[in-house]
C-alpha cells in the first residue's frame, strides 16, 4: 500500500517537474531589423518574454500541444502563429508589419503651419499670439513674424509671398470671414476683429493648401474656435483704450456652455496723451458685443454658436496735399455683425460630419471732405483732383454661405473627404460725388464641390491628392483646381514635402460693377519644403515658385475690369527657427524670407514689383518667463528692406522703381501675473518702437502741386504716431487662465 | 488502509486546489515581486508584459491589467526623451482592457489621471487645456466611485505641490492636502495583497517635505 501510496505520490511530483519546453525566436521589421521590446505572449498562458535589442526572445514554459504565439509591439500590428510544444525546443519567428499611427508617420502639411493640441507641431498658439511683443494681441500682426507674411503697415490684410491682401482668405470652423478685419482707413492699418483667445488653433497655410479650400491665390488662415471651456468665469478687462466684461459659464454636466461679452473701445484719452500725426477729430470708439453657445452632442459631437455684433466710428482730418490752406476729411462709420453655426460629428464607423453655416452684414458710411480753412465742406471748384475727395460712400456688403464636409477614416491613417459649399454674397454701393452718382448692386453665388484623399504607402510616405470644383454665377465661368501634396519623412521628426496646386479666384467684385463674364484668376503653386518639428524645436525651410497665370486687369483710369491678361511671379526661399529648451524659460524664434516677385496686374503700365512687396523679411521674437516672480518680458525685432512706392515724377517705364528706406523696429511688452481683488489678473504693459525708428511705408503726392524743381510734392507715409503704448489689467474669477502662462513655462 | 487513502485524498486534493488557487496569485505575487525590483525600462517593460499576458490568459481579472498599465505608465518617467504619447496610447489600451472588465474602479481612474498628466508633460502649453482638464475629470470620478480610496488625495496633493503659490499651490496649500493623503492611507484596508497600494511612504515622504 505505502508503496501505492510514493507511486502515486511520484506520479503528480512527476506531472509537476515535467520537463520544460524552450520557446525561442525573432521579431523583425519587414526589411529585416531587429525589433526590442516587443512582448511575446503564448496565449492564454503566463508564459512568455520580451525582445532584446537585436530582437531575440526565450522562455520556458510547461505547456504542451498546439498553442498561440503572439508578438505585439505598438506602432505595429500585432501577429500570431501557431506554435506546436513537444520537444525540447520550439521556434516562433516574427515579421511584423508597421501599424501607421499619428505618431510616427510623415504629416502631410500642404504648406501649413499648425499650431494645434494633437499635433505636436505647435508653432503659434492662442498664448503665443498675446505675448508676441508689438503684435498688440492681434493674430494677423502675430502671424507676421513668420516667415512668407510681408509688413505692411499702411494696410490691413495678410499679404503672402508677393500676393495682395485680397489673395488670403481668413475661415473661422470652416467658413470664411467676410470682414475679418475693421473697415479700411486710407494710411492706417486696422486690426482684426476677433480675440486670439476664442481659438484654439490655428492652421496658417503660405501656400499649396488643400481641395477643401478655395478663393484664394495666395494662402489660407484656417482658425478653430475653442470648445466647452474648464469652468464659469467671469472677466473684466481695463485700460485707458477700452473696458470690457464678460461671462461664460458652463453646465454642471460640462456638455453645454454660454457666454457673453461686452466691450467699449474709445482712443480720445489715449490720442490726447500720446500725439498723432492726422487730427482725429473724432477719435475712433466702438462697441462690441458677442455671445457663444456650445454643446455636446452624442458620440463627442459639438454644436458651436457664435455671433457678433460691433459698431465703430472715427473721423479724421490731414492737411491737404493738394492746395494750402485746406483739410481732407475721412469719417466712417461701422456696423458689422457675423453670425457663425457648426456642427462637428463624428458618425461612427470611421465616418464623421463637418457642417457650417455663416452669415455675416457689413454697413460702411464714408464720407470724404475736402474742407477749407473753417472746416467747412469745399464746394465744387472744377479742378477735379479737389472736387474727386469729396464723396460719400455707403456700402453694404452680405454673406450667406452653407459648407458641409464628410470625412471617412480607412485603415489606419487613410482617409477620404469629400463636401461642398455655397456662398451667396450681396456687394451694394451708392457712390456720389460732385460730378456723378454711382449706384452698384453685385450678387455673386459661388458653389464649389471637392475631394481628397490621404494615403499612407507607408510610416515614411504619404500623398494627398485633392481635387475641387468651382462655378461662379457672376462670371458665369467654371473651374477644375487639381492639389496634391507628398511627404516623405526622412528620420523622425526631420521630413521633406513638396505641394503642388492651381488656384483659382474669381476677380475681385469691386471691379465688377460694370462688365462681369471675365475669367478666373490664377496661380499655381510649387513647393518644396523641409522640416524639422520636435516639441522644443521647429525648423522650416522652404523653396516655392507661384506662377501667376491669369490676374485681373483695369483701365488706367477707372476702376473697371477689362481683362484678365494680368501676370506675374513669385519666387523665393524662406527659414524658420523656433528654440524653447536651449535656455530655460526662454523662448524665441527667428524668421526670413527672401522673395522675388514682379507682376502685371490692375493698372500698372509695365511688368513691376509690387508695393506690397519687400525683397527680405525677419523678426526676431524673444519672449521670457520667470515662473517665481510670475512675469514675463517680450521682445520682438522685426526688419523688412525697402518696398516699391509709386512716383508720378517718373515716367511710366519706371513705374514703382522707388524704393522706400530700409523698415526696422523694436517692441517691448511685460506680463506680471498675480492677484487683484481674488481675481487671477494679467498686468500687461506694451511699447511698440521702442527706440523711436522711423518707419516710413510709402509716398503719397500732391496731384497738383510742385516743388521749385518742377516735381510733385511727396509726404512720406507712416504710422499715425512713431511709437505705441499699451496698459492694461484683465481680471478673471473662475478659471484660472493664468495657469496658461505658469505651463508654458514648466 | 484508510489513514492511507485519507492522506492520499487530502493530498492530492491540497495540491489541486494549491495549483489552482494559487496559479492566478502565485503568478501576480512573483509579477509583483518583480515589479518591486525594476530600475530599467526594458525591467518595466518586460513587467508591464507578462502582467499583459497574466490578464489576457484569465480573462476576467482588471488586476494584471492595471499593473500591466502602472508599469508600462512608469517607463515614461524614466528616459526624458521616451515618446510619452507612444507610451499613453498603450497604457489607456492596457486601462480601457480593464475598465471592460470593471468600469467604475477608482484605481482605474486614478490611472486615467496619470497617465494625462504623463501626456500634458509633452508641451504642457498648449496641452494644459485639454489634458489638464481630462486628469482633473479623472480624480473627480475617482472620488465619486470611491472616496475612502486614498491615492485620489495623495495625486492631489501632488498636483497642487507642483503648482506654483501664486495659483493656490506650493508647499503651504499642499500639507494640508498630504495630511489627509496620510490619513486616508492610514485608514485604508487593503482589499487584497494583489491590490495596489503604493503611495503612502511617498505621500509621508512628501509631507515631511511640506514640514521643511
Amino acid at each position: 500500500m505505502k508503496k501505492s501510496i510514493i507511486l502515486l505520490l511520484l506520479l503528480f511530483v512527476g506531472i509537476s517537474v515535467n520537463s520544460q519546453i524552450l520557446v525561442r525566436g525573432t521579431v523583425k521589421d519587414n526589411k529585416g531589423k531587429p525589433i526590442k521590446l516587443a512582448s511575446i505572449t503564448l496565449i492564454d498562458t503566463y508564459d512568455g518574454a520580451t525582445s532584446d535589442s537585436l530582437g531575440k526572445f526565450s522562455f520556458k514554459t510547461y505547456d504542451k500541444g498546439e498553442y498561440a504565439i503572439s508578438a505585439s509591439l505598438i506602432g505595429y500590428r500585432t501577429q500570431t502563429i501557431k506554435i506546436l510544444l513537444e520537444k525540447d525546443t520550439a521556434v516562433a519567428n516574427f515579421i511584423l508589419k508597421d501599424d501607421i499611427t499619428e505618431l510616427d508617420a510623415v504629416t502631410i502639411t500642404a504648406g501649413s503651419f499648425e499650431a494645434n493640441d494633437k499635433k505636436r507641431a505647435t508653432v503659434l498658439n492662442p498664448l503665443d499670439i498675446v505675448t508676441t511683443a508689438g503684435a498688440g494681441a492681434d493674430i494677423s500682426s502675430a502671424l507676421q513674424t513668420l516667415p512668407g507674411a510681408q509688413r505692411v503697415g499702411e494696410q490691413e490684410g495678410l499679404f503672402i509671398r508677393g500676393g495682395s491682401a485680397e489673395e488670403s482668405k481668413i475661415i473661422i470652423d470652416g467658413a470664411v470671414v467676410n470682414n475679418f478685419f475693421f473697415s479700411s482707413v486710407p494710411g492706417i492699418q486696422q486690426r482684426g476683429r476677433f480675440s486670439p483667445f476664442l481659438f484654439s488653433s490655428t492652421a496658417f497655410s503660405t501656400g499649396g493648401y488643400s481641395a477643401l479650400y478655395g478663393q484664394a491665390l495666395s494662402a489660407v488662415l484656417n482658425l478653430e474656435s475653442i470648445d466647452i471651456p474648464d469652468a464659469s468665469e467671469v472677466q473684466f478687462g481695463i485700460s485707458p483704450i477700452f473696458t470690457n466684461a464678460g461671462f461664460q459659464k458652463v453646465a454642471k454636466s460640462k456638455k453645454a456652455s454660454f457666454g457673453m461679452s461686452y466691450s467699449y473701445t474709445n482712443l480720445e484719452l489715449y490720442m490726447k496723451l500720446i500725439p498723432q500725426g492726422p487730427d482725429f477729430f473724432r477719435p475712433p470708439t466702438s462697441h462690441n458685443l458677442d455671445a457663444n453657445f456650445r454643446m455636446k452632442t452624442f458620440k463627442n459631437g459639438m454644436v458651436k454658436v457664435y455671433g457678433y455684433l460691433n459698431t465703430s466710428r472715427l473721423g479724421l482730418k490731414n492737411n491737404s496735399f493738394d492746395s494750402v490752406g485746406l483739410y481732407n476729411q475721412f469719417k466712417l462709420n461701422n456696423v458689422n455683425c457675423f453670425v457663425n453655426v457648426s456642427w462637428r460629428q463624428p458618425l461612427g464607423k470611421g465616418w464623421k460630419l463637418f457642417a457650417v453655416t455663416s452669415y455675416s452684414d457689413n454697413v460702411d458710411n464714408i464720407r470724404g471732405e475736402v474742407q477749407d480753412k473753417d472746416y467747412n465742406r469745399l464746394p465744387i471748384t472744377g479742378i477735379a483732383a479737389l472736387d474727386n475727395k469729396s464723396f460719400d460712400i455707403d456700402a453694404n456688403k452680405s454673406m450667406l454661405q452653407f459648407r458641409t464636409v464628410v470625412e471617412k477614416k480607412i485603415k489606419g491613417l487613410n482617409a477620404i473627404r469629400f463636401g461642398g459649399e455655397t456662398w451667396r454674397n450681396e456687394d451694394r454701393s451708392n457712390f456720389k460725388f460732385y460730378y456723378a452718382n454711382f449706384k452698384t448692386f453685385v450678387p455673386e453665388t459661388y458653389s464649389a464641390g471637392f475631394v481628397e484623399s490621404d494615403i499612407f504607402i507607408s510610416k515614411k510616405l504619404a500623398f494627398r491628392p485633392g481635387l475641387r470644383y468651382e462655378y461662379s454665377a457672376l462670371t458665369q465661368k467654371a473651374n477644375i483646381a487639381p492639389r496634391g501634396s507628398i511627404s516623405y519623412l526622412l528620420a523622425k521628426p526631420t521630413q521633406i514635402s513638396f505641394d503642388y496646386g492651381i488656384f483659382y479666384q474669381t476677380p475681385d467684385r469691386k471691379y465688377l460693377t460694370q462688365q462681369s463674364n471675365f475669367d478666373f484668376t490664377r496661380a499655381d503653386h510649387y513647393i518644396l519644403t523641409f522640416q524639422h518639428f520636435t516639441k522644443d524645436y521647429t525648423f522650416r525651410a522652404q523653396v516655392f515658385d507661384k506662377e501667376y497665370k491669369s490676374l485681373l486687369k483695369t483701365d488706367s483710369t477707372n476702376q473697371f475690369a477689362v481683362s484678365t491678361d494680368g501676370y506675374g511671379y513669385a519666387r523665393g526661399i524662406e527659414i524658420f527657427w523656433r528654440d524653447k529648451k536651449t535656455i530655460k524659460g526662454l523662448d524665441y524664434w527667428i524668421s526670413y524670407s527672401y522673395l522675388d516677385t514682379k507682376r502685371n496686374y490692375l493698372n500698372f503700365p509695365i511688368y513691376a514689383q509690387p508695393n506690397f512687396a519687400a525683397n527680405h523679411t525677419g523678426s526676431v521674437v524673444i519672449k521670457k518667463f520667470w515662473s517665481k516672480k510670475m512675469f514675463g518680458i517680450n521682445w520682438s525685432y522685426n526688419w523688412a528692406t525697402g518696398r516699391p512706392y509709386y512716383n508720378p515724377n517718373k515716367p511710366s517705364e519706371q513705374y514703382l522703381s522707388d524704393r522706400t528706406k530700409f523698415y526696422s523696429t523694436n517692441n517691448f511688452s511685460f506680463n506680471w501675473i498675480t492677484k487683484v481683488m481674488k481675481s487671477n489678473a494679467v498686468f500687461v504693459v506694451g511699447i511698440n518702437n521702442v527706440f523711436n525708428q522711423k518707419q516710413v511705408f510709402g509716398y503719397t503726392y500732391s496731384s497738383r502741386i510742385k516743388d521749385d524743381a518742377g516735381l510733385f510734392l511727396k509726404q512720406a507715409v507712416g504710422p499715425p504716431a512713431s511709437m505705441g503704448f499699451f496698459i492694461g489689467l484683465f481680471m478673471s474669477w473662475g478659471v484660472d487662465r493664468t495657469q496658461q502662462s505658469i505651463n508654458n513655462n514648466l | 488502509m484508510k489513514k492511507g487513502l485519507i492522506l492520499m485524498f487530502v493530498l492530492i486534493t491540497g495540491m489541486l486546489s494549491a495549483q489552482e488557487m494559487s496559479k492566478y496569485e502565485a503568478g501576480m505575487t512573483k509579477a509583483l515581486a518583480k515589479m518591486k525590483t525594476d530600475s530599467t525600462i526594458a525591467d518595466y517593460t518586460a513587467t508591464s508584459a507578462l502582467f499583459e499576458r497574466i490578464g489576457d490568459a484569465e480573462k476576467d481579472k482588471w488586476l494584471p491589467y492595471y499593473y500591466a498599465a502602472y508599469t508600462n505608465y512608469m517607463t515614461g518617467w524614466m528616459d526624458e526623451k521616451a515618446d510619452k504619447d507612444k507610451i499613453a496610447e498603450k497604457s489607456i489600451q492596457l486601462i480601457e482592457k480593464a475598465e471592460a472588465l470593471d468600469p467604475k474602479n477608482a484605481e482605474l481612474f486614478c490611472m486615467r489621471n496619470m497617465v494625462a498628466v504623463q501626456q500634458m508633460m509633452v508641451d504642457p502649453s498648449s496641452r494644459w487645456m485639454s489634458y489638464g482638464r481630462k486628469a482633473s475629470k479623472a480624480l473627480e470620478q475617482a472620488k465619486d466611485v470611491d472616496p475612502n480610496n486614498p491615492r485620489i488625495y495623495y495625486l492631489e496633493a501632488q498636483s497642487t505641490f507642483n503648482t506654483p503659490e501664486a495659483f493656490g499651490g506650493g508647499k503651504k496649500a499642499a500639507k494640508p492636502k498630504f495630511e489627509k493623503a496620510v490619513e486616508m492611507y492610514a485608514a485604508f484596508k487593503l482589499p487584497s495583497t494583489l491590490h495596489p497600494d503604493w503611495g503612502k511612504e511617498e505621500a509621508t515622504k512628501m509631507l515631511e517635505e511640506c514640514n521643511k
